[in-house]
């Protein structure tokens, strides 16, 4: 018995050296990391691109902007995703961004808080604290619970570049996911919080606001009416292998666009 | 009671007698208002189809396959690795090294190892494993990460039961003129074999609720996969599924059905490993 | 014949000598681990102090990736701070429910809750998370009016939730193994059973509950997950028990994914990853003390 666990632990320890050799995108696998905020986005046309190959494994691993982009860096995914446009050095380090879709940031409240609109001043003010009472935005007294994400999040860049608030938010939860925004805001009368417009639609318990008279919509982000918005991006460093630039063609292309707005956000393809 | 005690004093004990007996009871009504908290929540959305399927975008479905799949891989994988490894050193430290120099580091390592933080071992296990290695985030990675972190419990159970094994079994085993190795694999090693398997239905159970070491390496992943591509390919088991689908889309009915499932599996296991060990010390 | 018992002799001791030195190599493997890992959170952690200076790395109370600010003050107060609330909230009922255990329940009830201690520490950390998150965060606004329930006060009471099973099987070995002579000179000396219990027996195994309190607030001090859900993640000073708050731990958590590749923020991380071990390292150095003294009195 000592003697078998012994071999099988060789075998193991054999097969190990076997795939560090060829890590990452083995097999018939196109392997894509990033952003939380296009996970649903990149798992609706992963599924579509999937029933018509069902020979390709489409992966995502859901981690963050800024882990997508070190993934590819570090060769081990084919695709990174990234929900902010690139710095410019991570251009000059030779990653090529494509946008994919557009999105909203969708500034959302509890179901019980009666504000409907805001000002995007009144929204910073919210946020650095200025506007630290309800009733000073039009809703009933009580504090503002503002819900934010955490640094490096594309949802907290796009949110505080186009609100002027980068790093004077005053935040009572910094929160590392779009889904625990949600669940905050759900839980929260008094919160208010920001989650991209692709996750937000059809959940109950929320509400979304309009910003500066204009309501968070497909039409509104593309003619630019709706300050609060940034890309998704495909993001790619040197040639891609077949089977990924046959999935990025795929989903670049305007067949595509219909699932990426059935996922909430707005395809750039045919615009 | 002392009648003579004076009021005071009886009052005193029994507010002592009270307070005893309260925090032993408070233990009992936690676990039952968390078990019972999460199967009221939870169960509910706990189906067949929700266990069997695969999650869907299109269709808006949630479902648990990929999840319940990679949990085995890992349990597997990580096994695989940690038996010989754990069954080995404890041999060494009872049969061989008995309180040697190196009998003495050993076990001051399984102990720091006990006391790292999960986090500590998916830190360090994402640096070395995922990317000096380059094994990239999968199911090798997560597995050798935790084969560290299980490392001591299975040494401290096999130990346990090897101590168990009477001397007189060695003696007349090597009396006979058997060598060592042929006297542990014939007879103290079997002998021990309740012991191992205790550890092993313990190990399991840590395996199953460890979240903390198995998000940078093994991963996010929600794809279904056979345990070969699952090595290399990110795969959530069901703790990080619990994570994902609480934290990252905030779907709480599904994080809750994973938790109840959690719960009765751990619950479970851990019954089980206390029934094994009952058992193998009856039979002693 | 003498020829072939030759030959099985010599395989058979190859065997032995490759087996025992498997075991030996099994056994060091320990060791190369704790090293390894030491090793590794060591080089990769020091980059980032050596960038930032140690001291303004330990003090500075600004934690802000964007600016450039990697002050990690904060963290390390509220993990102390949340480490020494739990200690204070759970020790003690640890304490009480393990003397109760040891000493004053009836059999049965006494396997009923060391049962239930032992499953309690067998549910995972992120179940405790979950139910944090849903259930104690809302309750924790509501109970004191708070625009948000994500608090310290909320990871306090998951920890000190966590750390009682732990506390609770080391302080009732402790308290079991102490002489029953000392209970009886007690009684017989005019003492009530309970007056006993708590000042005799309890300072007699003064130096496990010791080593129960020190488990208690290394796993405290260690959790990630189960806070990450509840404690509001943001990096303020602690100066509230109903102000959000970080912990090392749950900063290396949630920030991991999100830092840039080879950035000084995701070094700095590392960095973190190092001051929590070598804090976990002091805890450990410290238990391994109160043990041995155990074993001693033992």
């Amino acid at each position: 018995m000592k003697r078998m666990t012994a071999l099988l632990f060789a075998a193991l320890l054999s097969l190990v050296c076997a795939c560090g050799g060829d890590s990452g995108s083995a097999g018939q696998t196109v392997s894509v990391n990033g952003s939380t905020s296009v996970e649903r986005v990149i798992l609706t046309l992963a599924e579509r691109y999937m029933l018509d190959h069902p020979e390709i494994k489409i992966v995502y691993d859901p981690t963050g902007t800024g882990a997508g982009l070190e993934a590819l860096q570090n060769g081990v995914c084919d695709i990174a995703l990234a929900s902010r446009s690139l710095a410019p050095q991570e251009e000059a380090a030779g990653l090529v961004p494509f946008v994919i879709a557009l999105d909203g940031i969708a500034v959302l409240v509890n179901d019980c808080n009666p504000v409907e609109s805001l000002t995007v001043e009144q929204l910073a003010g919210l946020y650095t604290g200025s506007l630290a009472d309800w009733s000073e935005a039009g809703g009933r007294s009580g504090p503002v619970a503002c819900i934010g994400r955490e640094s490096g999040s594309g949802t907290r860049d796009g949110f505080e570049s186009a609100t002027g608030t980068e790093d004077a938010c005053i935040l009572a939860q910094e929160l590392t996911a779009t889904g625990a925004v949600l669940e905050a805001v759900r839980n929260n009368p008094q919160a208010i919080g920001y989650a991209s417009l692709a996750s937000v639609e059809g959940r109950g318990g929320i509400r979304i606001l309009t910003i500066d008279g204009v309501a968070c919509t497909e039409a509104a982000i593309l003619n630019g009416t709706y300050a609060l918005q940034r890309p998704f991006v495909f993001v790619t460093r040197g040639t891609l292998n077949d089977r990924a630039q046959a999935f990025f063609d795929w989903a670049a292309s305007p067949q595509a666009a219909e699932y990426i707005r059935q996922a909430g956000a707005i395809p750039t393809a045919g615009q | 009671m002392d009648k003579t005690l004076s009021p005071a004093r009886k009052r005193r004990d029994l507010f002592l007698r009270i307070l005893l007996t309260a925090s032993g009871i408070l233990v009992c009504v936690l676990l039952f208002f968390l078990t019972g908290c999460l199967l009221w929540r939870g169960l509910p959305y706990v189906s067949w189809a929700f266990l069997t399927r695969e999650p869907s975008m299109l269709q808006g479905t949630a479902g648990l396959l990929p999840h319940i799949a990679s949990t085995l891989y890992i349990i597997l994988t990580t096994l695989l690795l940690v038996l010989p490894l754990g069954v080995g050193a404890a041999v060494y430290l009872t049969e061989y090294a008995q309180g040697n120099r190196f009998s003495v580091w050993v076990e001051f390592a399984a102990e720091i190892l006990a006391g790292v933080p999960s986090i500590l071992f998916g830190l360090a296990g994402m640096l070395f494993f995922v990317q000096l290695l380059g094994f990239g985030t999968g199911v090798l990675a997560g597995s050798l990460t935790l084969t560290i972190l299980i490392l001591p419990t299975i040494i401290r159970t096999t130990q346990e039961s090897l101590k168990t094994v009477p001397r007189a079994y060695r003696e007349g085993a090597m009396a006979l003129g058997a060598g060592k190795w042929y006297a542990i694999r014939t007879v103290v090693l079997p002998s021990a074999a309740d012991g191992i398997l205790t550890g092993c239905i313990l190990a399991v159970g840590r395996i199953v609720g460890e979240s903390a070491a198995l998000l940078f390496t093994a991963g996010f992943g929600t794809v279904l996969y056979g345990w070969w591509e699952s090595l290399t390919n990110s795969s959530a088991t069901l703790s990080v599924a619990l994570y994902l689908y609480a934290n990252e889309r905030g779907d709480t009915d599904a994080a809750f059905a994973i938790a109840a499932i959690l719960a009765l599996l751990t619950l479970g296991l851990n019954l089980l490993a206390k029934l094994a060990g009952r058992k193998w010390k009856r039979s002693r | 014949m003498s020829d072939l018992r030759e030959v099985v002799r010599r395989r058979r001791r190859a065997m032995e000598r490759a087996m025992s030195l498997f075991f030996f190599l099994c056994g060091m493997a320990a060791v190369a681990f704790v090293l390894g890992i030491s090793l590794y959170l060591i080089v990769s952690g020091l980059p980032a102090i050596g960038e930032i200076g140690l001291w303004n790395f330990l003090t500075d109370s600004v934690w802000s990736p964007k600016q450039e600010r990697f002050g990690i003050l904060p963290f390390l107060l509220t993990s102390v701070a949340g480490t020494a609330g739990a200690v204070l909230l759970g020790v003690p009922a640890g304490l009480l429910a393990a003397l109760f255990l040891a000493k004053a329940a009836p059999p049965r009830l006494a396997a009923v809750i060391r049962t239930a201690v032992e499953l309690l520490a067998g549910i995972p950390s992120i179940v405790y998370g979950l139910v944090g998150m849903i259930v104690l965060v809302p309750a924790i606004q509501r109970a004191f009016g708070l625009a948000s329930g994500a608090s310290l006060l909320a990871a306090i009471i998951v920890l000190s939730i966590m750390i009682l099973p732990s506390v609770v099987s080391v302080a009732e070995m402790a308290l079991a193994a102490v002489p029953r002579e000392y209970e009886e000179a007690s009684l017989a000396l005019g003492a009530t059973w309970m007056e006993t219990l708590y000042f005799v027996t309890f300072p007699a195994a003064r130096s496990g509950i010791a080593a129960s309190v020190v488990l208690g607030a290394g796993r405290a001090i260690g959790e990630a997950m189960a806070i990450i859900m509840v404690s509001g993640n943001v990096p303020n000073l602690p100066g509230s028990l109903f102000a959000p708050v970080r912990f090392l731990t749950t900063a290396i958590a949630s920030e991991m994914s999100y830092a840039a590749a080879g950035s000084l923020h995701q070094m700095a991380l590392y960095s973190i990853g190092l001051v929590l071990f070598l804090f976990i390292m002091c805890i450990n150095v410290l238990l391994h003390f109160f043990v041995k003294k155990e074993g001693k009195h033992g």
